[in-house]
């Protein structure tokens, strides 16, 4: 399953400090939407919003409202952990559990929801999901082994095995290959393009390449200076943020002019 | 044609130089001293392994008479330990992952403090305070659950027994052991609790699947200092425990096998001769059970070194 978000004058608060302002969006699902701005603008705080993990900081608040098929995430009676089992998130630094093996790792979060799996469930949801993740090949004879046995790239593919094994509604990457050599970058990429067949897929990015080559929406943000608040300053369809934005700022950015 | 190395000197600089000898004496000291104390105990326990040795009627031979204490010894230190681990955890969870800041570095620091009180100070209290209070659980225990062998027997009238010793020693290493935990839970990175919190855990499943096998090693650390501490454990042991040489599992009746540590403090004194030789025969025992101990701990923390995260 494949979710909309829709994001209505969202602001995203660090205790008293205003980090995110006002944003209006609706993420399509079956489509991969990149988030892109100068660093600071508030690109991880507002995609950390859509599955509630900003609020696991000391004093982190959301105001105005986001809604997942029309359901409110932010409702009183929700459970934030019910809402992260429905979108996955990948870490800009990869982070598989280093006490668990490989096969482990991916089960991990699927585990949390239901405790017992026989083992042949087990063989077949580890294969599946690598095989999501295009990590199959590469760990099939080494399941046992700890996952921090990986290269960077491959761990950052178990993170996303991991993710997708729950079969989650949305998938978010903050930054998934800003530590990654250009192989990696580019198996991920492909990947991305795969999981919007399925999810709705929330990509933060600092390349505008990456951006271009496989979003299908992109959202421009900017922060006025330091100390104030991101905005979003311009969202639409890729071709047409890059090619023929309708705001100077996005325009400056988006061709690599500044200021 | 020049090659490189062979000519060049590495530039030695004073300062290296000065740490890097300080640090090898320090390290051959340690080595030194440890090979010293282990002599010594051998040599001076010689004379009791000689067949013909006379021990005054206080013991037929050194197996029969080592024995009991060295089961005393584990006996207590294991009860300690089985609960002072589980409680060490739970105070270490709770100040690194749920107390507020504040209120965690006020037990920090009552931690540390009772860390600091002398052991004589825990026998002291043991016998006049946690005995006679827990008397009555314990009549209420063998009433009640005397059919485990662990809780059957004649109750001691006095509460000095070997499950009081347990929770005195348990008490004791309980600071050292919390505090050394909650260093290693606080060291649990940031990204891996994130990683478990973002796939749906629960604060309690995160711990589970993040903060606990993270701290795995530490814990068994802590562990092996706390049982350290217990097993050479001295003056609480001998001031609690109304002692005798046998051996014996049941935790609530006044025949308690005693420790070896406690067992030499109180005969040493007016021991002469063989006998004496045998005391220290018996302190060798303890050296070498502490020494194995403490191996069996790296063994179990190396066996799963590559699962440690540290790498
Ligand atoms: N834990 C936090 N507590 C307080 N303020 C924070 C915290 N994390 C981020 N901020 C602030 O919120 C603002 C947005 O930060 P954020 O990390 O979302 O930016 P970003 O767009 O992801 O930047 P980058 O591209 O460098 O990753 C910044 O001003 C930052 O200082
Ligand atoms: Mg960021």
């Amino acid at each position: 399953m494949s979710k909309r978000i829709e994001l209505k004058s969202l602001n995203v608060y660090y205790s008293k400090f205003l980090a995110v302002e006002d944003v209006n969006m609706v993420i399509e699902p079956k489509a991969i939407t990149a988030f892109i701005g100068p660093s600071g603008c508030g690109k991880s705080t507002l995609i950390r919003t859509l599955n509630r993990m900003h609020e696991v900081i000391p004093g982190a608040y959301v105001e105005g409202s986001l809604t997942m098929d029309g359901e409110d995430i932010y409702a009183a009676e929700v459970d934030p952990v019910k809402v992260r089992r429905q979108v996955g998130m990948v870490f800009q630094r990869p982070n598989p559990f280093p006490t668990m093996s490989i096969k482990e790792n991916v089960l991990s979060g699927y585990k949390l929801n239901n405790n017992r799996m026989s083992k042949s469930d087990a063989d077949e949801l580890t294969e599946k999901a690598l095989v999501g993740a295009n990590l199959w090949n590469e760990v099939k004879d080494r399941l046992d082994r700890p996952g921090s046995s990986l290269s960077g790239g491959q761990q950052q593919r178990l993170c996303i095995a991991r993710a997708i094994a729950v079969e989650p509604d949305v998938i978010l990457m903050d930054e998934p290959t800003s530590a990654l050599d250009p192989i990696s970058t580019a198996a991920i990429e492909d990947l991305a393009v795969e999981l919007k067949e399925k999810f709705t897929v929330v990509i933060v990015t600092h390349n505008m390449q990456q951006a271009s080559r496989i979003s299908d929406m992109t959202a421009f943000f900017n922060i006025a200076g330091t100390g104030m608040p991101g905005k979003l300053i311009e969202y639409d369809r890729t071709e047409k943020i890059f090619s023929n934005p309708t705001q100077k700022q996005t325009e400056d950015y988006v061709s690599g002019r500044f200021g | 044609m020049t090659t490189l190395g062979g000519q060049v000197k590495p530039k030695v600089r004073l300062g290296d130089l000065v740490f890097s000898r300080a640090a090898s004496v320090a390290g051959i000291g340690i080595l030194i001293t440890l090979a010293a104390v282990a002599v010594f105990l051998f040599i001076q326990a010689l004379p009791a392994l000689n067949p013909e040795a006379d021990f005054s009627g206080k013991a037929e031979n050194p197996i029969s008479y080592v024995t009991p204490y060295v089961f005393g010894t584990l006996y207590g230190s294991i009860i300690a330990l089985a609960i002072a681990t589980p409680l060490a955890i739970g105070i270490a969870l709770y100040i690194s992952h749920y107390a507020n800041r504040r209120f965690s570095q006020i037990l920090g620091y009552i931690m540390d403090l009772l860390a600091a009180i002398p052991s004589v100070v825990y026998g002291l209290w043991g016998i006049m305070v946690l005995a006679p209070f827990l008397n009555p659980t314990y009549l209420w225990l063998n009433e009640n659950l005397g059919w485990i062998p662990l809780f059957a027997g004649q109750v001691s009238a006095t509460g000095r027994t070997m499950l009081t010793v347990g929770i005195v020693l348990a008490i004791m290493v309980l600071p050292i052991m919390a505090a050394l935990i909650r260093e290693v839970f606080l060291q649990t990175p940031r990204l891996h609790e994130e990683a478990a919190l973002a796939l749906g855990a629960t604060r309690w499943e995160m711990i589970k699947m993040a903060v606990l096998p993270f701290g795995r090693p530490g814990i068994i650390s802590s562990m092996m200092l706390g049982l350290g501490r217990a097993l050479g454990e001295t003056m609480a042991v001998a001031l609690v425990l109304s002692p005798a040489s046998i051996i014996n599992f049941a935790l609530l009746t006044s025949q308690n096998s005693n420790t070896i540590a406690a067992n030499i403090a109180l005969h040493f004194p007016e021991s002469g001769g063989d006998y004496r030789s045998l005391l220290i025969a018996s302190g060798l025992m303890l050296f070498l059970i502490t020494m194995l101990i403490n191996m069996l701990a790296r063994y179990i923390i190396s066996r799963r070194a590559e699962f440690s995260g540290a790498n």
